[in-house]
């Protein structure tokens, strides 16, 4: 079968379980928002549709083009998902992408997926549509040339995220997965970026009815474009950082205590991964992690609703 | 296309088989759970987990192996972890020379090693049963009992019934481009990489507009038939007492499992 994954798919067992909690918290919280929004936002009608567009990234998954050397270049679809659904149904059909993945092929786990959710349908889905909102209403070589980079930053973005899960779990060394995820994952990119530009030149010619952004309440806003920028310039900043100077990343990492220097459990939130009350148990390893989640979920809650009037 | 190609439910009829979706579900999550909470080297406790999944593998008439059969998808992720042999301090087992650089295996590094590969291996497994023995259908149908948000379980509903549709749609579009891509030997075939690009992209718009306009025609035939908006379902999925009985005997023997694997 010509079903190739993507290899961004994080299976059970790679990352601990803090983190994996951590990104179940801030994919749910805005999963959460996702589904208030585009249940007010659209009718019955939208909801088979937006089936069959999940269906359709997962097909389009499959096509593929030869590089060199055996290699070929495929879609992730995020970005593309974002710009033609709007970024609300866009999270929402790229996330059942990766849940049907990870329960009918095994690609991807289930503790992680919060995770692989949050890298692959959620950071791509704002990246994508943010950038290419920004030249909306622009000349279509600009909003092609904008949704091609868009779609390139978005799989860069979603390995940088892998990368820092893995070595917040211990499970890979920073100054090793760093530079060898975002090495490939440029490389990937570059199809994802050829992929959409050549798929959206396509509607264009066609029905560019469907890529109207005035077309109903399907669309996001323009408070789409300030996330987008901000996370581009994240990834831009810290990506050569990390590739340059791990030693940096990590020291700054240790010194706002996520990592230890001694590695055994590399994942801390809380000091010493345990809740002095309830003594070095697993309960409380556990109790630590949710505190952690709940902490990083307030955080994201509050800037949230701090968002809200802009967006 | 046939359903087996992407789905590997195995019709069998056995206790497993017979079990809720949710307790099925729910006991998978909880192993899957269980292993990631077992510390690094609990020997004891993966073994008993390893042999508790081949209990299940024997149970549901799949074979002692079917899972093992299929657990290399987890293999490429390895690369990922072998960063840990060299990164973890402890003693030193073995010096490399990888890259003109010296590397050296440490004992922790190993155990923390070993230690991920089994939890994702075993982890992997449980899937992999889950799937052999839930119709996906019923599986969608647990995750709308577990609270899962209507909108996403449809979509996913959507997703698994028009997979097939559109995976179809794709192998024509596959196979008109290679049909009109002859190759003759010891020539340079099929243009530049982003030539190559370009029909993949237009092979995917193409794609998207036939799914765009094939999901108005389906929304059209299901409001003929009376859609409202709901799915419904013959199967009640009511739990019985067998159900509580192996909900249960999983979470006790998950919590053994925990309580064996830190003495």
């Amino acid at each position: 079968m010509s079903y190739s994954s993507v290899p961004l798919h994080i299976p059970d067992g790679f990352l601990g379980l803090a983190v994996s909690m951590v990104c179940w918290v801030i994919s749910i919280l805005l999963l959460g928002r996702a589904i208030s929004k585009t249940n007010r936002a659209l009718g019955e009608k939208q909801i088979p549709l937006m089936g069959v567009m999940a269906a359709f990234i997962f097909a389009a998954q499959m096509i593929n083009f030869p590089v060199a050397g055996g290699t070929s270049g495929h879609l992730l679809g995020g970005a593309l998902a974002a710009i033609v659904l709007g970024p609300w149904a866009g999270m929402l059909v790229m996330t059942a992408v990766i849940a049907v993945q990870a329960l009918l092929f095994q690609d991807g786990g289930l503790i992680v997926m919060g995770a692989n959710i949050l890298n692959m349908g959620l950071i791509t889905v704002a990246i994508g549509y943010g950038l290419y909102r920004s030249v909306s209403g622009r000349a279509n070589s600009l909003r092609l040339g904008m949704a091609g980079f868009a779609a390139w930053m978005s799989v860069l973005a979603g390995a940088l995220l892998t990368s820092l899960q893995l070595w917040l779990s211990g499970t890979s060394d920073l100054q090793i997965v760093i530079p060898a995820m975002l090495g490939v994952h440029a490389l990937i990119g570059i199809g994802e970026g050829f992929i959409t530009v050549g798929a959206l030149y396509f509607i264009m010619q066609t029905r560019p009815d469907l890529l109207d952004d005035s077309s109903g309440a399907f669309k996001g806003g323009r408070g789409w474009i300030l996330p987008g920028i901000l996370i581009t310039l994240a990834v831009v900043l810290l990506s050569p950082l990390a590739s340059a100077d791990p030693d940096g990343l990590e020291r700054v990492a240790m010194d706002m205590g996520f990592i230890q220097s001694n590695r055994s459990a590399p994942y801390e939130v809380i000091p010493d991964y345990t809740l002095p009350f309830l003594g070095e148990t697993s309960l409380s390893t556990i109790a630590a992690g949710l505190i952690g989640a709940l902490v990083v979920g307030i955080v994201i809650a509050l800037l949230g609703r701090g968002l809200k009037t802009k967006i | 296309m046939h359903f087996h190609v992407f789905d590997h439910y195995q019709e069998q009829s056995s206790i497993i088989h017979r079990l809720n979706p949710r307790v099925k579900v729910l006991a998978a999550v909880g192993f899957i759970l269980s292993n990631a909470l077992l510390p690094d080297g609990a020997w004891a406790a993966f073994l008993l987990s390893w042999l508790f999944l081949l209990g299940v593998n024997r149970l549901s008439n799949l074979g002692l192996a079917y899972s093992i059969r299929r657990s290399a998808i987890v293999l490429p992720f390895v690369l990922i972890a072998i960063t840990v042999l060299f990164s973890v301090p402890g003693n030193p087992l073995l010096s490399l020379s990888v890259f003109m650089r010296e590397v050296t295996i440490t004992d922790m590094g190993l155990l923390r090693f070993v230690s991920i590969l089994i939890r994702s291996w075993l982890s992997i497994q449980m899937a992999i049963v889950l799937v052999a023995v839930t119709r996906f259908p019923d599986l969608i149908h647990a995750l709308q009992h577990l609270r899962i948000p209507a909108i996403l379980t449809t979509i996913i509903a959507f997703l698994y019934r028009y997979l097939f549709v559109l995976s179809d749609e794709v192998l024509r579009l596959l196979r008109a481009r290679d049909s009109r891509s002859a190759v003759v030997q010891g020539a340079r075939s099929g243009g530049s990489v982003v030539w190559r690009a370009r029909v993949a992209g237009n092979m995917t718009g193409q794609l998207f507009l036939r799914s765009f306009e094939r999901s108005d025609r389906i929304y059209n035939a299901m409001i003929a038939r009376g859609y409202s908006g709901n799915q419904y379902t013959l199967n009640p999925h009511e739990m019985k007492s067998s159900d509580y009985f192996t909900a249960a005997f999983v979470l006790t023997s998950l919590f053994l499992l925990q309580v064996i694997g830190r003495f």
